[in-house]
């Protein structure tokens, strides 16, 4: 799964490496429109609804954490 | 706060739009983003085309338009407006109120009230409640409720986060007494401890204009914008959405004995196509129950979106047919507000361009 992330965050932002362990959005990774970009994404690729109420930047802070969200959301 | 109300309806809308019309793509290159990010957020966020009055219309020219149209047409006579509301945070000056300039624009009689609102996101709702707590008022049968705002001038043209977004536009509400005692359900909230989340930082007494105001910064994001500008801090607004939106209309549903498929509509403020489809998984509404093309068509034009989703979804099917509706606006204040009632049958409703 994590792999597929990073895919999908490379081709978002493809000036920033993704395996790094460090917080998106702290760094400026990832901007409120690229998280709404991401989403769609996400959801796309894995056929999952994210609801409204989890998409907050500090969902999408690590790898891990988007990992999280997903298996939250049903991804398997 | 939990309102009710009775014997009130909608008798028609009439919906304002300038005639310019301008494109995403025209506009593309003002912003400092690779041309397929841009393209990514159109597709998600519903970024297409948006009306922007000419240089020098006000929100009150489009008001005056869209009045002087029904009284040409015979579907409003001048002596039977009691009370003229304005509701936008785009007035003519300061002082007078620009609901006294429409008046006596018109000439319209002494003996009427005239008010302005400053409301935005939520402006059509709370525009209808005040509306119909002047029409408990035995000598008030008549209101005509202005909904409008010309932001444009405010709107950085190299923010591509919130310029593509918005647009400018009117509304006239006419709101009246009515013997059909079908029940209102409103409900009202207001935090202004996020009141900066949407805000234009100077131009009011607190931070006057001045050349400082007018020098452009680069934002967190990659967006430049001024003081004088719109600012709207996307995250804070998007959450608050989310978090409060959802409940209030479970309660409101609640309160009127419906669930969420007794609504035919869901006539929602139009800030995004992404914000408004993940309100409606939130809800549980099918998204065909809720429009969410009022940004891809015209922009968000504040206080004016609920309306002008009525009038470009339903248009003259609302003159015969009758539907029970939520509408529900939300953003700056903050607040958030909606409505469940009855719309129909209603006497016009329709779009003129200006």
């Amino acid at each position: 799964m994590k792999e597929k992330i990073v895919e999908i965050l490379t081709d978002l932002r493809p000036e920033f490496d993704f395996t790094e362990d460090v917080d998106f959005i702290e760094e400026g990774m990832l901007d409120s429109f690229d998280i709404v970009s991401l989403v769609d994404e996400l959801e796309t690729n894995f056929g999952i609804k994210i609801q409204g109420i989890d998409v907050i930047p500090e969902n999408f802070s690590t790898l891990d954490k988007i990992e999280t969200l997903l298996k939250k959301s049903g991804a398997a | 706060m939990n309102l009710k109300f009775k014997n009130k309806r909608i008798a028609g809308i009439l919906t304002i739009l300038p005639k310019r019309v301008v494109a995403f793509e025209e506009e593309m290159g003002n912003y400092n983003f690779p041309e397929k990010k841009s393209l990514r957020l159109k597709k998600i966020m519903g970024y297409n085309t948006h009306r922007i009055a000419a240089e020098g219309q006000c929100s009150s020219d489009f008001c005056i338009h869209g009045l002087q149209y029904l009284f040409d047409n015979g579907m409003l006579q001048k002596d039977e407006i009691d009370a003229l509301l304005f509701v936008s945070q785009s007035p003519d000056y300061f002082m007078p109120p620009t609901s006294n300039l429409i008046q006596g624009h018109f000439g319209l009689k002494h003996d009427m009230i005239c008010m302005d609102i400053n409301q935005g996101c939520a402006g059509f709702e709370l525009g209808l409640m005040q509306a119909f707590m002047l029409l408990e008022q035995e000598s008030i049968n008549k209101v005509v409720l202005m909904n409008a705002d010309v932001l444009s001038p405010k709107v950085s043209i190299h923010d591509r986060n919130r310029n593509p977004l918005f647009g400018d536009a009117a509304a006239i509400t006419i709101v009246e007494k009515t013997n059909d005692d079908e029940d209102i359900y409103v409900a009202v909230k207001m935090d202004g401890t996020g009141a900066k989340s949407l805000m234009i930082p100077a131009g009011g007494f607190r931070m006057p204009c001045s050349e400082e105001t007018a020098i452009e910064h680069e934002d967190e994001a990659g967006n430049f914008r001024s003081l004088n500008n719109l600012v709207m801090q996307g995250d804070d607004v998007f959450n608050f959405v989310q978090r409060e939106v959802p409940p209030m209309i479970q309660d409101l549903l609640e309160r009127a004995h419906l669930t969420a498929d007794d609504i035919d509509w869901y006539m929602f403020h139009q800030p995004n196509k992404f914000m408004l489809n993940k309100l409606a998984d939130a809800i549980g509404v099918a998204y065909d129950k809720m429009p969410s093309n009022i940004v891809e068509n015209f922009g968000n034009a504040s206080g004016v979106t609920v309306p002008t989703c009525i009038s470009f979804n339903l248009g003259e099917k609302l003159e015969q047919e009758s539907y029970q509706m939520c509408l529900a606006g939300f953003g700056v204040g903050l607040t958030w507000a909606a409505i469940i009632m009855k719309v129909g049958n209603l006497s016009f409703n329709r779009i003129i361009e200006y």
